[in-house]
């Protein structure tokens, strides 16, 4: 059965020297829901922005309704029949959810003319779809949910077809999402075409009807749901890639270092992030947490770390409670020993504008050694950042060079020397490995086990689930912001999936 | 009756002086809506009194004078799209260059052709917007209040005055009731929205800052041609600064904008007539209060202490797609 | 995408760029030169021997200069903390009050090299008051320094003026100025400097504050790259999240980092104060606190390049006051068309020969590279 909506052939695209989309086949049928899966950064996104007329591919063909199209502009793609719900919403805040609907295909010169339509069009688009929202409320008191109400409902009026979000789902509770997944079958029904993006196992097999998979870039694999599961999906996701084995002794837990209880996050939309998490973390331990990005790792991180603040619960570092809830303050989180490789390096841990050794410094640069009299001791800082250089065999080994120029991972290696190197109690780190190349990860992880067996507490976050099996002693889950369950190290990939992706979790913490 | 003659000669006086103001800040108000912050409309409106001055002289005409004034402000505020929209370069920066480059190449301009110490020849009643009076002025004037009010207060204006007054429903209209608005004030707040519902942010921002040139323009030409006859160096003394602080004040909207402006050309007015004379209850305000209260009452706005003036969203950002 | 810019040699970054947005400004204000019927090169000739003809015209460069070297820095420290204080004309202007001040008490009982430093504080620290008011808005209540800055220069401006009316005015003078100090008040020139190198003062102004100006400048470089303040504004200006990561107080840095700003601008007021007329006058600032933005843009915020940039202003203020002499259509003005053309081009458009810069200098370094620039681009 079936004629083709959309028909990519060969779509190829590079950023500079990121090749994020390698020639790209996808055949999507009419009158389905399609789901593109894949990891963060497979290119999932950009193979959409391209669809979208948003970026132009470097070579490929694009064929909407068997017909091959120039998509040069989102005009193009709105002129072929083509919607987009943005994963980040392009709504005016500030504007009602008829002057969003409106913009950009406002019938006429003077607005009222076409505003009685539009009025009339929105509503019958409501009845049609069962998409109800009040067309004169202001966007930013809507709820997310409705906001993307209004963004579908902008796709329609302007006749789209085919209908691609973008991770629609991040920003939802549950029961949001549950209603977005019945609007999507209501549209299904009226023969809409359906492209969902995500990295949610659970949602490609709760409502598509095909699924394919991406992986760095490319498109490994297309399925019929029916005839998938969701283990042969989270293989086909990550690869079988070279399995990370580093050496390491029987942990040899101590005294409990770090102790989070309760803790609740909100991000700055107010959409809770981390929801009431409990655990404890010993000396001499590695514990990681699994997760797919975006399910409140980010978020418990820059908690604990003193750089965001929690609405509720409490933190204890070496039996001392840490102000989370108040104004935690990161330089004495660090005197107290803790010490935090943040997740984005770029923004976070690095100044990529400062020389090597300055961010040698970052976050330490109060400690007295660093100074004489008032002023920095330059040659001590040198020094000392030399000396790490050594150490973590960073190259080029040049203290004065900008960050900027380092590879990703001796910019990596600059900021796990200066957390480990102080001799911290606690370590907390955030995807250590990503963007690293091979070579520094097999160095990064064995330095990992070292700080553990010299007796410190290591809590790790990674998206990598290779990752996490090898390095850590205890997992645990995080799935929607709570953790979910705890499993030893010899896990199984899929027992971990399967948690991940919130299908056993809800048994669990129901039993 | 004396009290109301005082009255109209304040009010009249802050009609005059607020006139330019308006002008100044809802051309501010255009290029701000969409996005391109601009503290040269200072500049501008300099440039454009030159250019009025020159041409009015030179073409013994004060159309010719305005057009003059159009063009040469849309022209600076083009560099000013350029550096920013184009070059995506630093919008306060290019706002102060465009000061400087105006302020001094006016002078070194008029002086070469005019050579007059600062200033263009003084020019004709021809070459002047005249005082209009407005029909049945005179034969009103005898009818208590009403017949004084309409005499002297709503007659009696250059035609850029009422310009400047109808500009700000019409600003209203086109900033709330036409596609182009719409588009406008959405490029301010979120250029993501407006990009991919298919309209170029590029264009969008120059024709904000074109409607800024515009608008600056006539305000540079009423200062030269009908509240002065002539340019004289520096003569907009802080004015574009006041109608910025205007703008702020009346949070980015053409109504409040107005009224921001009228409130700032009354301390202005009040300051002049009532130099050094003991008010009641408060006394001897000293002139330079009066001068200052604008610049204050912004300050005091812009940290919250009265409501909060948030500016447009994108205001200030160049727009990157991003990846 | 990701790569806007290919990375260049630090002599093109910092030498090259700089020079050709110069160049370019200064050939637009030739333009104007030449529209108004003059001719450019003599214009430029009579400007450099303006400038450095003879000792006393070097002695007015250098007085210039010092002024610019104050402001400079002081728009400089505060770009390093990624803030922008359009306000150092009216913080210079305020800190006229604490140097004049200084003066009136001290200048009949002590000599100048008491009042000296009493007046270097003075400044200071009324600069520094003048810009912690907009720096604590910033910081506490989230209104933009650049307007807020704009608003405190004329809100400086009635002030200074209701200042030199009312109060610090002597009894019965029509003029707006203070009483003319006595010797205390006076700075000494910088004679014996000039006869080093076989050159005479004669009647310019160049005073002891240029010798302060040096030092405020080491002392800005000190700050900015060996203080850990200076550590915390830098990490700041490049990245705020950083910033908060390293427990670094936004707030704080905020506000002190415009105290230094405005006592730098502050420490201007003395040049012209007890350096030149040996009182306080109406408008004794002229505008020197914008030329701190070119300036500050031109040397690119570090005290190397805001020396060379200070000086380039100080032979502009002064070859300019010989070329209004020389050649009577073009006044002093167009040194106001040169400053801005200088923002113009070293600031907002400061990338726009950039691309066509770096395939130049790339191609001339071999090919590879070039490819690399050309995909990164």
């Amino acid at each position: 059965m079936g004629e083709l909506a959309i028909e990519l052939k060969g779509i190829d695209k590079s950023f500079g020297l990121v090749h994020a989309n390698r020639d790209i086949n996808l055949q999507v049928r009419k009158g389905t829901i399609h789901g593109i899966i894949g990891e963060n950064g497979a290119g999932k996104s950009t193979l959409m922005s391209i669809l979208y007329g948003f970026y132009q591919a470097d070579s490929g063909e694009i064929l909407v309704d068997g017909r091959p199209v120039q998509i040069r502009d989102p005009n193009a793609a709105i002129a072929a029949g083509i919607g987009m719900v943005h994963q980040h919403f392009m709504l005016v805040e500030n504007f009602t959810v008829l002057e969003n609907v409106m913009l950009g295909a406002e019938e006429s010169r003077i607005l009222n003319a076409g505003i009685a339509k539009a009025r009339a069009e929105l509503k019958r688009l409501e009845k049609e779809y069962a998409l109800e929202v009040n067309p004169d409320a202001v966007i930013e008191e809507l709820p997310v949910g409705l906001q993307q109400r209004v963004e579908i409902l902008k796709a329609l009026y302007r006749k789209a077809d085919i209908l691609i979000l973008d991770e629609p789902t991040g920003v939802l509770t549950p029961a949001e999402a549950d209603h977005l997944f019945r609007i999507l079958e209501q549209l299904k029904a009226q023969g809409k075409t359906i492209i969902l993006i995500t990295h949610k196992l659970r949602e490609i097999m709760a409502i598509t009807d095909e699924v394919s998979v991406m992986r760095r870039g490319e498109m490994v694999a297309t399925r019929e749901t029916d005839k998938t599961s969701v283990e042969e999906l989270a293989e086909l996701m990550v690869g079988r890639r070279v399995l990370l084995r580093v050496q390491k002794g029987e942990a040899q837990p101590g005294d409990v270092k770090l102790s989070v209880s309760n803790l609740t996050v909100r991000d700055s939309r107010g959409v809770t992030m981390v929801d009431n998490v409990s655990f404890d973390l010993r000396a001499g331990e590695i514990v990681g947490i699994a997760g797919v990005a975006g399910n409140g790792q980010s978020e418990l991180l820059e908690a604990i770390a003193g750089i965001r603040r929690a609405v509720s619960g409490s933190v204890a570092l070496n039996g001392e409670a840490i102000d989370v809830t108040g104004h935690a303050d990161p330089a004495e989180l660090r005197r107290r020993g803790l010490a935090h490789v943040p997740e984005d390096r770029h923004h976070v841990g690095l100044v990529l504008k400062f020389e090597e050794s300055e961010n040698a410094i970052l976050g330490y640069h109060d400690d007295p050694k660093y100074r004489r009299g008032l002023l920095l001791d330059i040659d001590a800082i040198r020094a000392d950042a030399e000396e790490k250089i050594e150490k973590y065999d960073i190259r080029p080994p040049n203290t004065r060079l900008k960050t900027a120029n380092f590879s990703g991972g001796n910019q990596q290696k600059i900021v796990l020397a200066r957390e480990m190197e102080r001799d911290p109690d606690v370590l907390i780190i955030g995807q250590p490995t990503r963007g690293v190349d091979v070579g520094a990860i097999e160095f990064i992880h064995k330095r990992i086990i070292e700080m553990r067996d010299q007796g410190k507490a290591v809590l790790l976050v990674s998206v990598e689930l290779d990752e996490i099996r090898a390095l850590s002693d205890r997992i645990l889950v995080m799935f929607a912001g709570r953790i979910v369950g705890e499993r030893g190290p010899d896990a199984t990939e899929g027992e971990l999936g399967l948690l991940m992706a919130g299908v056993e979790g809800r048994k669990e913490a129901a039993e | 009756m004396d009290f109301l003659q005082l009255f109209l000669e304040l009010a009249q006086s802050t009609i005059r002086l607020s006139t330019p103001l308006i002008l100044a800040a809802l051309a501010g108000l255009f290029t701000e809506r969409a996005g391109v912050f601009d503290i040269g409309l200072e500049g501008k409106m300099l440039g454009g009194a030159f250019a009025a001055g020159t041409v009015a002289f030179i073409a013994q005409s004060a159309m010719a004078g305005l057009l003059a004034a159009v063009v040469v402000s849309i022209l600076l505020s083009l560099v000013h799209g350029y550096a920013s929209i184009t070059q995506r370069g630093n919008q306060i920066v290019s706002g102060v260059a465009i000061n400087f480059i105006v302020a001094g190449s006016t002078v070194i301009l008029g002086e070469a052709w005019f050579r007059q110490g600062g200033r263009t020849p003084a020019l004709a009643e021809a070459a002047r917007f005249q005082e209009i009076d407005l029909p049945f002025a005179e034969a009103l004037r005898g009818v208590p209040l009403i017949g004084p009010i309409y005499a002297d207060l709503i007659s009696g204006h250059a035609a850029l005055t009422y310009f400047a007054f109808l500009m700000v429903p019409v600003t209203w209209w086109i900033l709330y009731r036409t596609r182009f608005g719409l588009r406008l004030r959405a490029v301010g707040e979120n250029p993501g929205a407006v990009d991919t519902a298919g309209i170029s942010v590029v264009w969008m921002r120059y024709r904000g800052v074109i409607c800024c040139g515009i608008l600056c323009g006539v305000a540079g030409a009423y200062l030269s041609l009908a509240a002065n006859a002539g340019w004289t160096k520096g003569m907009t003394a802080g004015k574009g600064y006041i109608a910025l602080a205007a703008l702020i004040f009346a949070k980015w909207r053409p109504v409040p904008v107005m009224f921001a402006c009228l409130l700032f050309g009354f301390l202005d007015a009040f300051a002049i007539r009532y130099q050094g004379t003991p008010l009641p209850l408060v006394g001897k305000v000293p002139v330079q209060l009066m001068q200052a209260l604008p610049y204050i009452l912004t300050v005091i706005l812009l940290a919250g202490f009265i409501g909060k003036a948030i500016p447009p969203k994108a205001g200030g950002v160049p727009y990157v797609k991003e990846r | 995408m990701s790569v806007p810019y290919a990375k260049l040699p630090g002599w093109v970054e910092y030498g090259l760029i700089p020079l050709v947005n110069l160049i370019v400004a200064f050939m637009v204000a030739g333009l104007v030169v030449l529209v108004v019927g003059e001719s450019p090169l003599e214009a430029a000739y009579h400007m450099v021997n303006g400038a450095f003809g003879r000792g006393e015209y070097i002695g007015f460069t250098l007085y210039y200069a010092t002024t610019f070297i104050f402001t400079g820095l002081a728009v400089a420290v505060a770009f390093h903390a990624g803030l922008f204080n359009i306000g150092g004309e009216g913080q210079a202007y305020v800190a006229g009050i604490g140097v004049a001040l200084a003066c009136l008490w001290l200048d009949r009982i002590m000599p100048w090299y008491v009042v000296f430093p009493v007046a270097i504080l003075g400044a200071a620290l009324f600069g520094a008051a003048w810009a912690f008011l907009p720096g604590w808005f910033q910081a506490k209540r989230g209104s933009h320094i650049v307007i807020t800055t704009i608003m405190f220069n004329f809100i400086a401006a009635s002030l200074m003026n209701y200042m030199l009316n009312r109060v610090m005015k002597p009894l019965g003078s029509m003029s707006l100025e203070t009483r003319t100090f006595d010797t205390g008040g006076q700075l000494p020139k910088l004679d014996w400097l000039m006869k080093i190198f076989g050159l005479s003062v004669g009647t310019s102004p160049f005073n002891v504050t240029f010798l302060l100006a040096l030092a405020a400048a080491f002392g800005v470089w000190v700050l900015i790259w060996r203080t850990r303040l200076g550590y915390e504004m830098r990490t700041m200006g490049h990245s705020p999240a950083a910033a908060r990561y390293a427990g670094i107080k936004e707030a704080r840095i905020i506000v002190i980092t415009m105290m230094i700003s405005g006592a730098l601008a502050g420490m201007m007021a003395l040049n012209p104060i007890m350096g030149e007329t040996y009182r306080m006058q109406l408008d004794f600032v002229q505008g020197a606190g914008f030329v701190g933005i070119a300036v500050a843009l031109m040397g690119r915020s570090h005290p190397a390049g805001i020396i060379p940039a200070a000086i380039l202003f100080g032979v502009l203020y002064q070859g300019g006051a010989e070329i209004s002499f020389e050649m009577p259509s073009i006044s002093r003005d167009m040194i106001v068309i040169i400053q801005g053309l200088v923002i113009l081009f070293a600031g907002a458009l400061e990338h726009m020969f950039r691309p066509a810069i770096t395939a130049a200098v790339l191609a001339f370094s071999g090919r590879e590279r070039t490819e690399a620039a050309v995909k990164g681009a």
